[in-house]
């Protein structure tokens, strides 16, 4: 495979013979897309197509054959990670955008939990200049909601607003003081900005490190109960109604939040939310022996949550579809269970694993692109996500049948803590364009 | 230095580790009881030298302060013939930052035959286990398993009451954070006794139910007609606010004494692993009767289970006649 950065957006770039699928615009057609620099100049059913031959390529057009494969707007990840600044030995702007290339993600947005954390306008801006260095993905970055994420007194919200953060959030503590998310969602709403939660009572949560429940209690190890996150959730969506700010709750896990977020958007309220892959792909089960890359944060839940969690997506109580992913080095995570480091890498296997809910049967791929593309775009106001003349050409070209398997060693993030090592998957990324730029190709 | 009996079959107990009870047959367990009762034997006579561990290295790695734990295991390596050595926490590198794998990497190069360990957290020794060339008897892991203390009990209520099967064993105490109630739950349940927990309601896990065990948060029903009565230690950070409220209400509620103990079968016996608190969760005229109380005995006990438990587990070890012929150990 190849992942390669930095080269200038070529002039203009054909894709023919794709199946092209728009979920914006309930588009799943054969077709094509034409790229002129860094935007899409036209796209469409039946473009290019004239049997064997490509019909309508302007002569000054580079052809890129997509062979049947599916062509859509690249994958939008609004979980992530990076570790950079502060903890480079673990994943770095530049390795968390090769990962994210490899995965067809186009953009992703990174948390403020690094050190220093993102609680200031300069911090943003250092990120986004090793992003506009490396130059590979999209990056863009949520601010800290709360100075060093401490969880007591509010960032400079619209200062960092204005300078390009999506959200306001504490990573990956919960915002537990409800005056202070109250003043949060208040204050953010006039910038119309999200507040992201994570949503974990810490009090029901604290020195807990898997699932609480049978698993849990056979191995000796500390639960987390599941109400633990279900009571952060409908607190939260009390202060909603109160200050009817924009409320998003992060990677759901539970059949009691779930629920909750469901009875909220029924009754109206600005609210949202999301699920990482191995909420839906997997269970506490998968714990099993002290298996610290199964450590997570929510952790992994009963099997009846498990499959609330596909309902939740299934229904479009759960928005988006998002990584979450957490590198970890060896060190922190070769150790006994309870002191191993919570989180999960995701940007390679966001797609794979999220296919198989087409597989299984239980949505059509168009929903669940829906879910990766044009809903996260929706949310943080981000013009790609989906196919539109003039708008950015950022793209990913998947074969969705082919079967491959997850091997931690050939991932390209620093970090190799993937919950799915050695899976067998269908569907693999063959390319993935950015601003017109191919900045990865599976080389086969 | 004489053999107590004949080699035991390999196959019997197919297992290169003893990590916890869960997962074994009643069968292994029986085979590792029966061998304990022949040294129980030899323990009491004045030659308790055997040859068995000749030549063999058992090191005890203990991460957390045991006396009778550690002091069991290495009696019982000393008086099989092995070289025994032990490293605690406090004067090895672990304290100097080296992690688990790293220690895991050092023992290896030491080429110890057998090795015990206690860490302070659950599925830390099954960690070792895994890097590591020899051996493992889990000495105590976290809130996870202490198969020996389950063994030792389960030898000491055998020799009593001639069964295992059929008896009502009530484990009593802090049963949450207690790897000695997992290991027993686990054992007794496989023999077919019948198991009660009791309680307080912060002190039991959630879901205990699905251990199969019957639960209970008042003595007195509890115990009733109980044939054992097994107290647990409770660890003082627990007793003050957190999970009960003082001591002194713990020992009004789940504290064994006479008054509590009429509730029980009357041939019913104590047990306690130990260390006690007197006056907490054992009144200390209970914990002395010596007509009942069975804690000095399960001490006894304790030394024939690790004698045999490292006896099968080195019976797996390859042959010293493979050294060449230099035999001399």
């Amino acid at each position: 495979m190849t992942v390669s950065g930095g080269k200038k957006a070529a002039g203009k770039v054909a894709y023919v013979n794709a199946r092209l699928l728009d979920p914006a615009g309930g588009l799943d057609a054969p077709g094509g897309v034409l790229v002129d620099g860094e935007t899409i100049a036209e796209f469409g059913a039946g473009l290019f197509a004239g049997g064997q031959f490509e019909v309508g390529v302007p002569d000054d057009a580079q052809t890129v054959d997509c062979k049947g494969a599916c062509l859509a707007p690249g994958l939008i990840d609004i979980r992530v990670q990076l570790r950079d600044p502060g903890e480079e030995h673990k994943e770095t702007i530049q390795s968390g955008s090769r990962a994210a290339a490899a995965g067809g993600v186009t953009a992703m947005v990174c948390l403020p939990n690094t050190d220093p954390p993102i609680d200031d306008v300069s911090v943003l801006e250092f990120v986004a200049r090793r992003a506009r260095e490396v130059k590979l993905v999209k990056v863009y970055a949520y601010g800290a909601l709360t100075r060093g994420l401490e969880g007591r007194e509010i960032t400079e919200i619209g200062l960092m607003a204005e300078a390009g953060a999506l959200g306001f959030t504490d990573g990956v503590r919960a915002t537990a003081d409800a005056t202070v998310m109250r003043r949060a969602l208040s204050y953010a709403s006039a910038f119309g900005k999200p507040i992201i939660q994570h949503p974990e009572e810490p009090s029901l949560a604290a020195g807990g490190e898997m699932n609480e429940g049978e698993i849990a209690m056979r191995l000796g190890l500390k639960g987390i109960p599941a109400m633990a996150e279900t009571i952060m959730v409908e607190r939260d969506l009390r202060l909603v109604e109160l200050t009817g700010g924009r409320y998003h709750a992060a990677h759901l896990s539970t059949a009691g939040a779930i629920q909750r977020v469901r009875e909220a958007k029924a009754d109206g309220l600005p609210v949202t939310c999301d699920t990482a892959p191995h909420y839906f792909a997997l269970n506490e089960m998968a714990v099993g022996d002290y298996r610290t890359f199964a450590k997570v944060s929510p952790p992994l839940r009963a099997e009846a949550d498990r499959r609330a969690v596909i309902e939740g997506i299934k229904d479009g109580t759960i928005d988006v579809i998002a990584s979450d992913h957490a590198p970890q080095d060896q060190d922190s995570k070769r150790l006994p269970f309870t002191q191993a480091e919570f989180g999960v890498v995701g940007l390679e296997t966001l797609l794979p694993i999220s296919l198989e809910l087409v597989h299984n049967g239980h949505m059509p791929l168009l929903e669940v692109l829906a879910r990766l593309t044009c809903r996260p775009a929706d949310l943080l106001g981000l013009r790609s996500g989906r196919l539109t003349r003039g708008g950015p050409a950022a793209l990913v070209l998947f074969d969705p049948d082919r079967p491959w398997q997850i091997e931690d060693d050939e991932l390209n993030s620093k970090a190799k803590n993937s919950a799915f090592d050695g899976r067998p998957v269908q569907g693999r990324v063959l390319r993935t364009v950015v601003d017109g730029r191919t900045v990865y190709t599976l080389d086969d | 230095m004489s053999v107590a009996h004949a080699p035991i079959d390999g196959s019997r107990f197919p297992h290169k580790h003893l990590l916890g009870i869960e997962g074994l047959s009643p069968d292994e367990i029986t085979l590792l009881l029966d061998l304990s009762e022949t040294y129980v034997e030899q323990n009491r006579r004045p030659d308790k030298k055997q040859s068995v561990l000749r030549g063999r290295t058992l090191i005890n790695l203990f991460f957390e302060t045991s006396t009778r734990t550690r002091t069991s295991f290495e009696l019982a390596g000393k008086r099989l013939g092995g070289d025994v050595i032990n490293i605690s926490v406090s004067d090895s590198a672990i304290k100097k930052g080296e992690t688990l794998m790293d220690t895991a990497m050092t023992l290896n190069a030491m080429h110890a035959d057998v090795l015990v360990v206690r860490h302070p957290f659950s599925g830390g020794v099954a960690l070792l286990a895994q890097k590591v060339n020899c051996s493992v008897i889990n000495a105590g892991d976290g809130s996870h398993e202490h198969p020996t203390q389950a063994l030792l009990d389960a030898l000491t209520i055998r020799r009593r009451k001639g069964r295992l099967a059929g008896l009502t064993v009530a484990i009593c105490g802090d049963v949450m954070h207690s790897r000695v109630a997992r290991s027993n739950i686990h054992l007794l349940n496989t023999m077919g006794a019948r198991v009660r927990i009791v309680a307080p309601p912060t002190l039991v896990p959630g879901q205990a139910d699905r251990l199969g065990v019957e639960v209970f948060t008042e003595m007195a029903p509890g115990i009733a007609d109980c044939d054992i009565v097994m107290m647990l230690r409770l660890q003082s950070e627990r007793m003050s606010g957190s999970f009960v409220p003082s001591m002194r209400e713990y020992f009004h509620f789940w504290g064994l004494d006479y008054e509590k103990l009429r509730a029980a079968k009357t041939e019913a016996l104590i047990m306690h692993p130990g260390p006690m608190n007197r006056g907490v969760e054992i009144d200390s005229e209970v914990a002395d009767d010596v007509g009942r109380s069975l804690i000095h005995e399960q001490v006894e006990m304790g030394v024939a289970v690790r004698m045999a438990c490292l006896e099968t587990l080195a019976g797996r070890l390859p042959s010293l006649a493979e050294n060449d012929g230099d035999t001399s150990g």
